[in-house]
This record gives C-alpha cells, sequence and structure tokens, in this order.
C-alpha cells in the first residue's frame, strides 16, 4: 500500500511538474490517435452513411463482417498490420514498420469499423423514420445518405468521441507495429506495460492517470453533448395526441 | 380531364409468402387533373399505401399505374420531417433537391413561407417551431414546389384544434389558388373531408368500396343502400 501511495504521489508530481518525458509520451499518444480518428471517420462516416441508406445484394453479409470487425481484438489488427508493412509485405515499400504513421495506420484500420458500424446505425435508423420524406422530395439514396449523416451530426459526434476513446486506450495494435520506442513510438499505453514490467511504477500510474483523465474528459464530453441534444430535441414543437374530429 | 392517375389491378403486397400483408388488392382508379380526392378507412385499410403508390414512393406488386407527370408532385406527411436547419433552408432544400440554385431557392423559400405566414420564423430553426407551424413549414415547402398534384397523408391529425384550423384554411387557399391542382389526402375527420374533397374513395382491408362525389356519399341514401360497410364507417365516425 505505501508502495502504491509512494508512486501515485510521485506520479502526481510528474504530472503537476509537466516532466517533460510524461508530456512528449501524452502529447504523442493524442496526436497518433487524433489522427487516426480523423482518418477513419473520414472514411467511415461516409461508408457508414451510404450502408445505412443503400440497399445492395450482399449488404446482410456486409453487415455482418463489419460487425464481426467490431470484436477484432486489436493484437490481431496490430499483426495484420505489421504483416502489411513488414519488408516482405505488400505495403513493405513504404518503409512505414515501427514509425508514427504505422501506429496511426493500425489504429486507423482498429477504429474504422467502429465508426463505420455506428454511423450505419445512426443513419439506417434516421432513413427509417425520414427517409421516404426526403425521397419524396426527390433525394436520391446517395443524397439522402448525405442528408441525414449531416442531420444527425450530434449523434454522429458521439461515434467520433467513441472512436477517439477505442484508439487512444488500446495497447495491442501499437506495441507491435510502433516497436514502443523511447521517444519516437512510445505512447501511454505501450509505456504503461514497459513502466510497469521495469518496476517503474510512479512514471506507469501518472501515464494511467493521464489516461483515466483523458478517457473521463471525453465520457464528460459526450454526456454534455448528449444532454444538450436531448435539450435541443425536448425545445421542439410538442405534438398533440391523435385527434379525431368532424 | 385530362387523367393525372390511372391504376388498373393494382395490388401492394409486403413481405413475401404466407407472412405476406396484401395492403392494397385490385384497386382500380382513375383520377382527373383538378379534382380533389380523400382517401377514407379505418386505420390500415391502406389509404396511406395508395398515396405512397400515387407518389410513387411504393411500386405495385402487379397492375398498372398510369401517372402524368408533366407537372411535378408533392407531399406533406402527417409528421412533417424538417431537418435541424432553418425552417427557411428547409423550404429552399425542397426546391433544391428539384434543381434550383440555392440562392433562388432561398428567394422563393422565403415568399412560400410569407404566404403561409411565417415569414418572421424563416431564420428560426425548424424543429424549434410548435407542431402547427412545422406542418405550415411542410406544406410551404409542398407549395413552393409549385406541384400540379399534392398529396396530404392526414395532415392534421397530429395536430391542436386551432393549428388544425390554421393548416386546413391553407390547404384550402392553396387548392383555391390553382384550380388545376390535385389534391388527394388521407383523413379521419369527416368534416375535413366535406370541406376539401370533391369526391371520396372508401378503403377497407386495402380494397375500394365506394367511390362517390361528395355530395352523395355523405347528403344521400346512396351510402346507406349500396354501400352499407361506408356507411356503418361514416356512421361510427360521426358519433
Amino acid at each position: 500500500m505505501t508502495s502504491f501511495t509512494d508512486s501515485a504521489a510521485t506520479a502526481l508530481d510528474l504530472i503537476t511538474s509537466l516532466d517533460p518525458n510524461l508530456m512528449a509520451i501524452v502529447a504523442r499518444s493524442l496526436w497518433v490517435s487524433a489522427w487516426a480518428t480523423l482518418l477513419a471517420c473520414v472514411l467511415g462516416l461516409v461508408l457508414g452513411a451510404l450502408l445505412g441508406v443503400g440497399r445492395f445484394a450482399g449488404r446482410n453479409a456486409v453487415l455482418a463482417v463489419l460487425n464481426t470487425f467490431l470484436a477484432v481484438p486489436s493484437v490481431v489488427v496490430g499483426l495484420v498490420v505489421y504483416l502489411l508493412l513488414s519488408r516482405t509485405g505488400p505495403l513493405g515499400y513504404l518503409g512505414w514498420l515501427f514509425s508514427f504513421k504505422a501506429m496511426v495506420f493500425a489504429q486507423t484500420i482498429l477504429v474504422l469499423p467502429v465508426v463505420t458500424a455506428l454511423t450505419r446505425q445512426v443513419v439506417e435508423d434516421a432513413e427509417g423514420l425520414h427517409g421516404e420524406q426526403l425521397q419524396s422530395l426527390g433525394a436520391p439514396s446517395l443524397l439522402r445518405s448525405l442528408l441525414l449523416a449531416w442531420d444527425e451530426r450530434y449523434a454522429l459526434l458521439t461515434v467520433v468521441l467513441a472512436a477517439f476513446g477505442r484508439a487512444i486506450s488500446e495497447v495491442g495494435a501499437v506495441m507491435i507495429v510502433g516497436g514502443n520506442i523511447d521517444g519516437f513510438t512510445r505512447v501511454m499505453t505501450t509505456a504503461i506495460a514497459l513502466e510497469t514490467s521495469k518496476g517503474d511504477l510512479p512514471l506507469a500510474l501518472g501515464l494511467g492517470m493521464v489516461l483515466l483523465l483523458v478517457v473521463l474528459l471525453l465520457n464528460l464530453l459526450v454526456a454534455s453533448l448528449r444532454r444538450w441534444r436531448e435539450g435541443e430535441e425536448g425545445a421542439q414543437g410538442a405534438v398533440a395526441p391523435l385527434e379525431v374530429g368532424v | 380531364m385530362k387523367p393525372v392517375f390511372q391504376l388498373q389491378q393494382v395490388n401492394v403486397r409486403f413481405g413475401k409468402g404466407a407472412r405476406a400483408l396484401h395492403a392494397l388488392r385490385d384497386i382500380n382508379l382513375h383520377i382527373a387533373a383538378g379534382e380533389r380526392v380523400a382517401l377514407i378507412g379505418a386505420n390500415g385499410c391502406g389509404k396511406s399505401t395508395l398515396l405512397r403508390v400515387l407518389h410513387g414512393l411504393l411500386l405495385p406488386s402487379s397492375g398498372q399505374l398510369q401517372r402524368d407527370d408533366s407537372r411535378g408532385h408533392a407531399m406533406v406527411f402527417q409528421r412533417p420531417y424538417l431537418m435541424r436547419m432553418s425552417a427557411q433552408n428547409n423550404v429552399a432544400l425542397g426546391l433544391w433537391l428539384r434543381g434550383t440554385s440555392w440562392t433562388k431557392a432561398k428567394r422563393e423559400a422565403e415568399a412560400a413561407l410569407h404566404r403561409v405566414g411565417l415569414a418572421e420564423h424563416a431564420p428560426r430553426p425548424a424543429h424549434k417551431l410548435s407542431g402547427g407551424q412545422q406542418q405550415r413549414v411542410a406544406l410551404a415547402r409542398a407549395w413552393a414546389m409549385q406541384p400540379g398534384v399534392l398529396m396530404l397523408d392526414e395532415p392534421t391529425s397530429s395536430l391542436d384544434p386551432h393549428a388544425k384550423r390554421e393548416v386546413e384554411a391553407l390547404i384550402q387557399q392553396f387548392a383555391a389558388a390553382d384550380p388545376d391542382m390535385t389534391l388527394a389526402f388521407a383523413s379521419h375527420n369527416l368534416g375535413q373531408v366535406k370541406r376539401l374533397a370533391t369526391r371520396v374513395v372508401y378503403l377497407e382491408q386495402g380494397r375500394i368500396l365506394a367511390d362517390l362525389p361528395v355530395q352523395e356519399f355523405f347528403g344521400s341514401q346512396v351510402l346507406q343502400k349500396h354501400y352499407p360497410q361506408a356507411h356503418a364507417f361514416v356512421k361510427g365516425e360521426l358519433v
């Protein structure tokens, strides 16, 4: 217990003194996950919106695969990206292995299904409720999917935050493709794993606290967004119950 | 009069096999330009499905449908879908989707909102308007398209009596302004049917059981003598 409290105190010192080593790791983590989320969102929001509205042969199979990818462990994604980027792999010529780009690539692959699947669900629900009216205005399915995604932008913002949360908290993929190189590819989660195994608990705990803080901030952001949205929805014009009159 | 819709033996089924729902059965209907047709019947009788077929949102499972598309069609739903943008942009969106430039669409949207008495609400977020105002925005959106055929799916059934009167007055105003405009609407409100329609089509379990001019439907013994089910429905509604 003493070791825990001592470690916690030292960890807090590291955080409050803005320890350069700790800050560099935190900044790198945020940067990698922000890029991965951005790239996954550019693709995933559009793909999800199209899947939400589009009806085509094999759609159910696509959705089954997509939902399966939601549960893929990050180490498996890391392994696949490692094989792709390794010298003999199809993308080996890029020379990205053990680099910032490799980590972004791996996390993008990891969160892309999350963004796509959740966006698909949001847009499909909106299509069920409102698609017919947009269709009656003359919106073809491609345009309809984009309009519905735009209209559900607040719900999709939650999707973006969820994707960022998934990216920043994973350890397997970045460990494998980044290599956890000090000052280069070391991020919060890989550093926690390493420092714990080395016995440097204060740094591990400090990073853990920052990670928790980031996740907490994300949750607060999601909760405030939800509350704000509910407030907006609540302000909608009240609709009286069904009346039958003469 | 030139036919706007001609339906012959139209059937609509949802699903397949034994669990299929036969929503419309052998519908034969001829609607001429300028007619004001009310579709009435109990819930689930096929009124909304028929409107969707007329509007082109649903394809018949069998039968023939001929539609005059020389003038545009517009439809207003029971609960209008307005996007999270201003009332003016919602009206402009309808025009933009039909090929009008955004600048021109915004201008025309302003005029349309003025016409439905919502000019001062044009910049307000549409979803913050009351139910009646939202329905008026939907009517403005439909009207701005200057449709040859206006379809209304129970446009006032979710509104309070005051909003209902406002919306109904607007529909009457639109109809009076364009005598060539065809109006097809579904309603449970028989008073509204009397006020707006020139012809009444009664549906039951997906079939048309009566199709009469409004005066004959409500004002003579024809219904009682020849269409007992429609008569029972009207009596029930009037109780």
